[in-house]
């Protein structure tokens, strides 16, 4: 799966966690450009990653992500 | 359910809902997920749940200080979860490890009466989730000392215990643990990062839970289950494929089919009422209850038995009139999905689970609904069936009488008219949570509640129970008063079964009534009339029994005014 691809699947569960539908997501986005999204919505965020794509994340990468980039690196190593 | 539906649902406007309840959570770990999940489910059953989240670990200081936030709110529900990770640290520093389990039950029990004497609640107790150290590898289940030896001690010590707390029930997550396993119900790195011994994933299922105890307390239960019988009760097609030939016993199929009815049977015994609807004739469909050796279900286990060539709305809608229940109390289970979908298209409010097309998981299906939650369980609950089946024999009789009152004579009715007495505190409490429709203003007690009420100078209590020759129907009706000032009485609930309505009793109970007031002094009663969606039938009963209207649904009469009524029920006389 290409990064786009991931980014898109990421993007969508972003507007759904929080409940969105114009939420805008980029690879550079980190937690302060989006309203809502705390140390509580942070873990939720990760379960829901983590089944869409049938991955798990390590806690490391959990509390050490950045921004969403470094998320979507994580996921095309994981599912290669 | 997702939790990000149930986190979404938390922010939607409660004009929907019907009911409205509070609640505290106190947890030994992190909570936050957890509240919202429940709050979140409580809106998709039309529950509006104001929920306080007492912060990480402040258990000890909301149940001790006097002034704390949680004895300000006195919710009506108060919610305890600790988790089984924090129980091990503790186990780790203790020095007397084979007396854990006890001393963990105490502390419980301290917390329970601690909030018991500072405010009216129900508590929810969360169960402990089962994670073994291996320290002791199997050994540890003959070994006291072992962590595994008393965190399963524990939930039995529980269970034990909550025989004797009457308003302390328990939300059973460890079933969760046994149905998805550790791997879906937790993620070790979480409750590191953020002290969460549940994942989202599961905090749905567990939201549930929660509030279908909730609802079972608040009296909103199944009460009757009306079954298809070919290829649901058992195999094949008795009009065609005969008596020999269906699949019913011990062999290949049938055993599905014995299972799912021997469960069946289980849930009559519990006090759910079955029913048949079946497409057939008579005859033919009664054929194998009567005859085949190897049904488990006879026909002394179903309430009413219909089989015709009418369509099933119409049948189920017969017999919920002669049950007397509320179509939200009833489970249709049939395997066509023609059925099915008539049924659930002409009924909104009855359940039809989509039952598997395999036989073979009927059973499971079925049980993985939960339908059948309650919060109480009493004698009278095993002999309901029979009790129905008596109702169908008067409802035969009624039709040889010229008129209505001959034949109400001819029944031979007596009735008790007492005070709640302990040993019918679990009996009153339970009709409390049961009666929606003939229920004037609709209170739930619990058996604690009632049990207080008995003792209670300002209140004057009555319980009555009715028979007839047919049978005895035990305690049917309920009647608190509460003595407002010394000459004025207020009838602050009355509520009685259905099952006993256009026999007079309601006379005979407004009789009592007004005995027990003159007995007691007073010159005045007062009654009231509080609107719910189901109680209609008794919106006018104050006034077509004699009483004025003084403002809206409320009602008084006095007692010298008052005329007796002439029913055609005995007063039983005082035992010796």
């Amino acid at each position: 799966m290409k990064r786009e691809e991931i980014l898109e699947k990421i993007k969508e569960i972003f507007r759904e966690e929080f409940d969105d539908e114009s939420l805008v997501i980029k690879e550079e986005t980190t937690a302060a450009d989006v309203e809502g999204w705390d140390s509580l919505k942070h873990i939720s965020l990760i379960e829901a990653i983590e089944d869409k794509f049938d991955i798990r994340f390590t806690m490391a990468e959990v509390s050490g992500m950045n921004n969403v980039g470094e998320m979507v690196s994580i996921i095309v190593e994981r599912i290669k | 359910m997702k939790f990000a539906e149930l986190e979404k649902n938390c922010k939607k406007s409660t004009d929907t809902c019907t009911d409205f309840y509070s609640l505290a959570i106190l947890g030994n770990c992190a909570t936050q997920h957890l509240a919202k999940a429940i709050k979140g489910y409580a809106y998709e059953e039309k529950i509006a749940l104001t929920v306080f989240d007492a912060d990480y670990n402040q258990i000890d200081a909301q149940v001790m200080d006097d002034s704390s936030e949680l004895y300000q709110m006195t919710p009506d529900f108060t919610l305890f979860w600790l988790c089984t990770e924090k129980l091990y640290e503790e186990f780790c520093q203790s020095t007397n490890r084979s007396d854990f389990a006890n001393q963990m039950i105490t502390s419980l029990e301290g917390y329970w009466n601690r909030v018991n004497q500072q405010y009216k609640t129900t508590i929810l107790q969360f169960n402990f989730i089962q994670n073994d150290d291996r320290v002791f590898g199997n050994y540890g289940n003959k070994t006291p000392d072992s962590f595994l030896f008393q965190i399963r001690k524990l939930n039995y010590l529980l269970m034990e215990k909550c025989i004797l707390y009457k308003n302390v029930f328990i939300i059973d997550i460890e079933y969760l643990q046994q149905i998805y396993g550790e791997d879906r119900i937790k993620d070790n790195k979480l409750y590191y990062i953020a002290k969460m011994p549940l994942s989202t994933r599961i905090l749905p299922e567990v939201a549930k839970q929660t509030i279908e105890v909730i609802k079972a307390i608040k009296g909103k239960m199944k009460k009757c289950v009306i079954l298809d019988l070919d290829h649901t009760l058992w195999g094949g097609v008795i009009g065609d494929d005969g008596l020999e030939n269906i699949q019913i016993g011990e062999l290949g199929i049938g055993h599905a089919f014995s299972e799912f009815q021997m469960w069946l049977k289980e849930l009559s015994k519990r006090g759910i009422i079955l029913a048949v609807c079946s497409k057939n004739e008579e005859a033919t469909a009664k054929e194998p209850f009567l005859k085949h050796p190897e049904m488990v279900l006879h026909l002394e286990d179903i309430a009413m038995f219909v089989a015709n060539w009418e369509d099933k709305a119409s049948n189920i809608k017969r017999i919920q009139e002669a049950l007397k229940i509320g179509m939200d109390s009833i489970v249709f289970l049939d395997d066509n999905p023609f059925e099915r979908n008539l049924v659930k298209s002409m009924i909104p409010d009855i359940t039809v689970p989509d039952l598997p097309e395999d036989p073979s998981q009927y059973l499971n299906y079925v049980k993985s609904l939960n339908l059948f939650e309650t919060a109480s369980y009493s004698e009278t609950d095993k002999n309901r069936t029979k009790q129905y089946q008596e109702e169908m024999g008067r409802v035969k009789l009624q039709k040889q009488f010229s008129s209505y009152a001959e034949y109400l004579e001819s029944l031979e009715m007596v009735a008790e008219a007492k005070p709640f007495d302990k040993f019918h505190f679990s009996r009153i409490a339970q009709l409390t949570q049961r009666s929606n429709q003939f229920n004037l203003r609709t209170i739930r007690y619990t058996e604690q509640e009632i049990e207080q009420l008995a003792k209670d100078k300002e209140h004057l209590t009555l319980y009555f129970t009715l028979k007839d020759k047919f049978g005895d129907y035990g305690l049917i009706a309920v009647v608190v008063m509460e003595k407002q000032s010394e000459n004025m009485l207020f009838i602050s609930e009355w509520l009685m079964s259905c099952r006993v309505l256009k026999r007079g009793m309601e006379e005979f109970i407004l009789d009592e009534i007004i005995r027990t007031a003159e007995e007691n002094g007073f010159d005045k009663v007062t009654g009231e009339y509080i609107y719910t969606p189901k109680n209609n039938m008794v919106s006018e009963l104050y006034k077509k029994m004699g009483f004025h209207e003084v403002e809206k649904d409320r009602y008084e009469v006095n007692v010298t005014e008052y005329e007796k009524h002439k029913t055609s029920i005995q007063k039983q006389e005082k035992e010796v």
